[in-house]
């Protein structure tokens, strides 16, 4: 038997205490209006930050040697034929795909590192300080030098599918480490260092071996580029996107419970195994297609859900959403950084993210009052 | 109606080991009736949150089982059993950046859909409201004291509408006045619920004043079970603790328990 509405109590007491009654319920209203305050504020917000992002997009295609004005692209973006053949290449061919790349990178990497920590219950833990970059380089670096595939049959996507495969193989190996009982999240992070320290030793071990050319190819790799950007690409990437999000976007609310423990999760009903394992499958996804797409990046995974966290809180239905959105945000104002920082040199992007992304976060937490990851 | 006095919670021949360590032997307790509050009373480490465990399904007892209303509860999937037992597990990790209305929100929507309506966010304030936990509403559960994410704990897991509520200390963290308004409200929903109410007391008096029925656990083993007045006298409680116990009568008619090492 299942009692459904109000608690009968409430309306009772409400009945008999005809002052204090009023009284509640003027406190009812308060607090409904102060949540739909909040809500509408994220709203808001968020559509605000879509907004910025859309100009963030517009002054990456502008940024270049070739400068074209605010006015020019949107109307090259917006009329196609209306444009020159020399502006077509140059917005639609060439820098469009960066721009739109970088958002996708950054959501992506975003969007798995908020999840990432979610599940391992560990605000330490991205992509990149759990030893997945590293393997994606390792893996890379295996292709270069040796040519070795660990995907066979991988043809020009040698280098990709490589770094793709290894970054898949550690979170599988990461993963089997959670299922070991009584490993805490500081077991895990540990794991994840331990795996980072090996894939490296093993990438020092190819670079020793490597000719001058390998060497600076893995180099280059590394050091995270969106110069290899492509439409296929920004393809894939939207379509990984659209497979993993709106599953995580599904499991919303039990991703919130697992933030309370999982025992208070699994008491709520959340089947808390079965999430992470999905849920780390989905987040390897996200995370060996970023960085085997443009190399080792960090800290987006990292600072990204950190900003989210501090703005909107840990309620999945705006932690979800700015995580994404904060990521795009930071790889789009590194494309243009990597532009902008000196006209007619393109920076790696890796660079850019720790040199500029760090004082920002730094100045982030020193400004907050709260300490949610400790 | 005839349905109703039915829904009794029992549960018999429980065994539960984690490796060689044995937690609950062979156990069980008789029909608890709806609309009543149980005490399960015990030493530490007696087994009364694995009890609560097993009883929510959240661990497998080998054999035995454990009936609600004539249903075998294994005989359902882990997500419906929790629907109709609701556990509150002792502690939660309170380092989220969630607000308190987040978290009653999500025992309220039932961890499923994005969309609140104005139903589920009156829901909510009311709990709040009700559990004298108003004022904390936007505070993120990080922020909390001890006492008040018990308070909101507490708040969370009578938001939810079940069948069987079984609550893991709920006042250990709690000052004299919000222990008695917690019992007092815990005992209230379950009578207006009809359900069946389950609590794990360290405070014999508490237990004493608020619950129908006490189940004494010692071991891994029910050892007794019945109306306050009769495990609170028996000298099984006693050998149970290992401290010599006496009851009184208190000033207000109230039944009160001493303890003499």
């Amino acid at each position: 038997m299942v009692v459904h509405g109000h608690p009968a109590f409430l309306i009772l007491k409400v009945e008999f205490m005809a002052d204090v009654g009023s009284d509640h319920r003027q406190t009812v209203t308060t607090l409904v209006s102060n949540y739909q305050y909040r809500s509408l504020k994220r709203w808001l917000l968020l559509l605000a930050t879509i907004g910025i992002l859309c100009i963030m997009v517009v002054i990456d295609i502008m940024t270049g040697p070739a400068s074209l004005s605010f006015s020019e692209v949107i109307r090259v973006i917006l009329n196609p034929p209306d444009a020159t053949p020399q502006q077509r290449v140059i917005i639609w061919d060439l820098r469009m795909p960066i721009a739109l790349m970088a958002i996708c990178i950054g959501a992506m990497l975003g969007v798995a590192g908020a999840e990432m920590q979610t599940i391992l219950n560990n605000s330490l833990a991205d992509p990149f300080t759990l030893g997945l970059s590293s393997a994606a380089s390792f893996g890379a670096a295996l292709a270069i030098t040796l040519q070795w595939s660990i995907i066979p049959g991988a043809g020009i996507f040698l280098v990709t599918g490589n770094a793709f495969a290894m970054a898949m193989l550690t979170s599988l190996a990461l993963y089997g480490f959670t299922r070991l009982r009584g490993v805490t999240p500081e077991t895990m992070i540990l794991v994840g260092i331990a795996m980072l320290f090996t894939f490296n030793a093993l990438l020092a071990l190819l670079q020793y071996g490597a000719s001058e050319l390998e060497l600076s190819q893995i180099i280059f790799w590394q050091l995270g580029s969106l110069a290899r950007a492509s439409w296929g690409k920004v393809l894939t990437c939207v379509i990984v996107l659209a497979i993993v999000v709106p599953y995580f976007m599904s499991r919303s609310w039990s991703l919130t419970a697992l933030r309370m423990g999982e025992d208070k999760a699994a008491s709520l009903g959340v089947n808390v195994s079965f999430l992470r394992l999905s849920v780390l499958a989905g987040v390897s996804l996200l995370a060996a297609v970023a960085v085997s797409f443009v190399g080792a990046v960090a800290f987006v995974g990292l600072v990204g859900p950190h900003i989210a966290r501090i703005v909107v809180g840990e309620d999945q239905r705006g932690f979800l959403p700015f995580s994404a959105l904060a990521g795009a945000l930071i790889m789009s104002g590194t494309s243009i950084a990597s532009k902008a920082i000196t006209p007619g040199v393109i920076y790696p992007i890796g660079m850019i993210t720790s040199l500029i992304g760090i004082p920002f976060f730094i100045s982030l937490i020193l400004s907050q009052r709260q300490r949610h990851w400790q | 109606m005839k349905n109703e006095l039915a829904m009794v919670l029992s549960a018999s021949e429980l065994s539960v080991q984690f490796g060689s360590r044995k937690i609950l032997h062979n156990t069980g307790f008789d029909a608890l009736q709806p609309g009543q509050l149980t005490a399960l009373i015990g030493p530490n480490a007696a087994g009364k949150s694995t009890l609560f465990r097993t009883i929510a399904g959240l661990i497998k007892s080998r054999g035995g089982k454990v009936m609600l209303g004539g249903q075998d509860l294994s005989t359902l999937s882990t997500k419906i059993r929790l629907q109709r037992v609701c556990f509150m597990p002792q502690f939660f990790t309170a380092n989220a950046a969630l607000s308190v209305f987040d978290v009653v929100l999500m025992a309220q929507k039932q961890l499923s859909g994005w969309r609140v309506n104005e139903a589920d966010m009156t829901a909510v304030a009311q709990n709040l409201h009700a559990a004298g936990i108003g004022h904390l509403a936007d505070a993120n559960i990080g922020e909390l004291s001890g006492g008040q994410a018990q308070m909101v704990s507490v708040c969370q897991a009578l938001t939810r509408r079940a069948d069987v509520y079984l609550f893991d200390e709920p006042t250990s963290a709690l000052d004299l006045r919000h222990q008695l308004d917690v019992m007092d409200r815990i005992r209230t929903a379950m009578r207006e619920r009809n359900a069946i109410g389950m609590v794990a007391l360290h405070d014999l008096n508490l237990a004493a004043r608020y619950a129908d029925h006490l189940v004494l656990i010692g071991a891994g083993k029910i050892l007794n079970q019945g109306p306050p007045d009769h495990v609170l006298s028996d000298p099984l409680i006693a050998q149970t603790y290992d401290v010599a116990i006496e009851t009184s009568s208190g000033p207000r008619k109230e039944l009160n328990v001493h303890a003499y090492a």
